[in-house]
């Protein structure tokens, strides 16, 4: 178990892929250094990988202190047992006091492995992530400077506050756009550390014999418009009334959980906690009721339009307008509106 | 034919898509009694890979799970679609376990069945959506993880090779046994239950699910393993094994003002087309 130590630095994993850095590491790398200040302390960035050292400059652009640098070839491709055997090196050596990973599929592949070596708690999918003090109810103790990492809380409207006190390091992955990408300060630069941890032949056993990926087909990120459907669409067929809209809006395609669960739409579409999250100039919410785990994901956007049929349905909480109707009847209208362009006086 | 010793780890979990008011307990925990209980859907899929490698290439499915009595209902559905034994481990000491207790629970259950080829489980259980039991139960067998399988290509000379899903693609890999995989939806399609097996395991019970334990015949009866059971230390167990805590839960209050009412209308709905244009939501 590694020590709790107050002075131990804001960690962030560099994850990269053929030597591209993932964007939400360099979103975490804004959010690193908000949380280091607070604390008085550096923002280390943890690059494993062979042949990006590169990489180094943008992540001190993007406010990383220091880059642990650790070139192997084993380490060329994402393998867990060798990744999480860097982690556990370095934990072990350094003793940061937070670490904060993307949730990305190699992020929540690797993440628990470490907080299992390390026997540290760890938190998935935070939806914001705050330093604070805490006081024990039971002892009056106080813990000063925790990481509050915040989530939604199966059950509605619930947010959760969840808390690290003792074994440390604090760990917490969070979504691609969660939080966002500050612009780079160019010419910042850091100290590059580089690291030699040893990867034992047993940790080797899972060779990779063919592998495809392809380009992401989605950006929903990136979206000025988006237009999502969720449960109330009823059914595949009908999702194509979305993807209309979307169309005659100019903006991409957005889905709720409850779509993505129902086989109307793929995964990638994902708005939410555990989707994408979006910030939008404008936001069409087509039959989303609006649970908490879809609006952390989407409430930041400029303006929202939802419509629903169910008048007490909580995305309308939200909405800057309210269309309260069939949305069979209502998004063909805002079809033929948008085309039609009418500016009313 | 060969023959494999696949463990599986099954959660009976609430049904997220039926949550009513009281779902939460105010110490933050969920309030389990209060809601319907399903079967974890990808701890389905888990279930139907072991028994494909039993259905292939020969061997034993085991399936664990960990949680009230009431979590033995999950137990009796594996049996009546293949499993070969069920264990039940259940202790109040257990009870307020996060991720990593719970993964401690799971590895000493599994050490206690003893040698095993394979342990599946499905990626994540929609209680939490946390996806962190597998690598870390993994971790705590010092075995590898394979996240994320979606096909069994083979398994021979000690070898697996598999495939498994990156998100943006998907690759192959060769892995040495033992090993974990966590299992997605999409690998493959669990078989219903079999009624002829139904027929012999649905009178089947823990001790803890029946008022007089001792009056269980010895063919009616789970197996259900206690902390003591599999040599669990107390302190990595439950509330005192769990380095997260809840601090506070926050209820969002929902409020309406603010926003426009828009009538569904062909006049109402060109006035906000007309409205966002003016505002530059719309280009």
């Amino acid at each position: 178990m590694s020590k709790k130590n107050p002075q131990g630095e804001v960690w962030i994993f560099a994850e990269q892929e053929d030597g591209q850095l993932k964007d939400v590491a360099l979103e975490l790398c804004g959010k690193a250094r908000e949380l280091a200040s607070a604390l008085g302390v550096k923002v280390g960035a943890i690059l494993p990988g062979h042949k990006v050292a590169d990489l180094a400059k943008t992540l001190f652009a993007y406010g990383v202190d220091k880059v642990y640098l650790i070139d192997d070839p084993n380490l060329a491709r994402f393998a867990s047992c060798p990744y999480a055997r860097v982690f556990e090196t370095l934990i072990e050596k350094y003793a940061p006091q937070i670490v904060l990973y993307g949730a990305t599929p190699v992020g929540r592949d690797l993440a628990p492995r470490i907080a299992s070596a390390t026997r540290s708690g760890m938190t998935a999918d935070c939806t914001d992530l705050q330093i604070g003090d805490v006081v024990d109810p039971k002892t009056n103790e106080t813990y000063a400077n925790l990481l509050h990492q915040i989530r939604p809380a199966f059950g509605g409207n619930i947010v959760a506050t969840i808390i690290n006190p003792e074994q440390w390091p604090q760990m917490a992955t969070a979504r691609e756009g969660v939080f966002p990408k500050k612009d780079p300060e160019e010419g910042r630069t850091g100290e590059l550390i580089e690291e030699n941890v040893e990867i034992p032949a047993e940790l080797l056993v899972v060779e990779t014999i063919e592998r495809f990926v392809e380009s992401k087909k989605v950006d929903l990120k990136g979206a000025r418009i988006v237009v999502a459907g969720g449960a109330g669409v009823g059914s595949k067929e009908n999702f194509q009334l979305v993807f209309d809209l979307a169309e005659a809006l100019g903006g991409a395609v957005g889905a709720s959980r409850a779509a993505v669960d129902c086989g109307w739409i793929d995964r990638d579409y994902q708005v939410g906690q555990t989707g994408t999250t979006v910030r939008p100039a404008l936001y069409v919410a087509v039959g989303i009721s609006g649970a908490v785990q879809h609006r952390v994901g989407m409430q930041d956007s400029a303006k929202i339009i939802a419509i629903n049929n169910d008048p007490d349905a909580p995305i309308f909480s939200i909405a800057h307008y309210s269309i309260v109707g069939d949305l069979n009847v209502v998004v063909p209208l805002l079809i033929k509106a948008v085309k039609e362009r009418v500016v009313l006086d | 034919m060969s023959s494999y010793r696949s463990i599986v780890l099954v959660k009976q979990v609430p049904d997220t898509s039926n949550v009513s008011g009281n779902a939460m307990k105010e110490d933050g925990t969920v309030n389990r009694a209060a809601l319907p209980t399903i079967f974890n859907p990808e701890d389905l899929s888990a279930l139907e890979a072991a028994l494909e490698i039993k259905d292939r290439f020969g061997g034993t499915v085991t399936v664990v799970s960990m949680g009230p009595p009431k979590a033995a209902d999950v137990l009796r559905d594996c049996l009546y679609r293949g499993a070969d034994r069920a264990i039940l481990v259940s202790d109040r000491r257990a009870g307020g376990s996060d991720t990593l207790a719970t993964s401690y629970i799971l590895s000493q259950a599994v050490k206690t069945i003893g040698e095993f080829d394979f342990v599946f489980c499905g990626r994540q259980a929609i209680d939490g959506d946390t996806a962190q039991t597998g690598p870390q139960t993994a971790e705590k067998l010092g075995i590898p993880q394979i996240c994320y399988l979606t096909e069994i290509i083979d398994v021979k000379d000690g070898f697996a090779t598999l495939r498994r899903s990156l998100g943006n693609g998907w690759e192959i890999v060769r892995a040495k046994l033992p090993l974990l995989a966590t299992v997605v939806e999409e690998a493959n399609e669990p078989r219903p239950q079999a009624a002829i097996k139904m027929m012999r395991n649905k009178h089947k019970r823990v001790p803890l699910e029946v008022a007089d334990p001792a009056a269980l015949a010895p063919e009616d009866r789970l197996e259900q393993w206690s902390m003591d059971d599999i040599n669990a230390d107390l302190n990595r167990c439950g509330f005192a094994g769990s380095p997260t805590k809840v601090h506070k839960i926050r209820s969002i209050v929902l409020k309406k003002e603010g926003s426009v009412q828009v009538e569904p209308t062909e006049e109402g709905i060109r006035g906000l087309v007309s409205e966002l244009v003016k505002d530059r939501a719309l280009g």
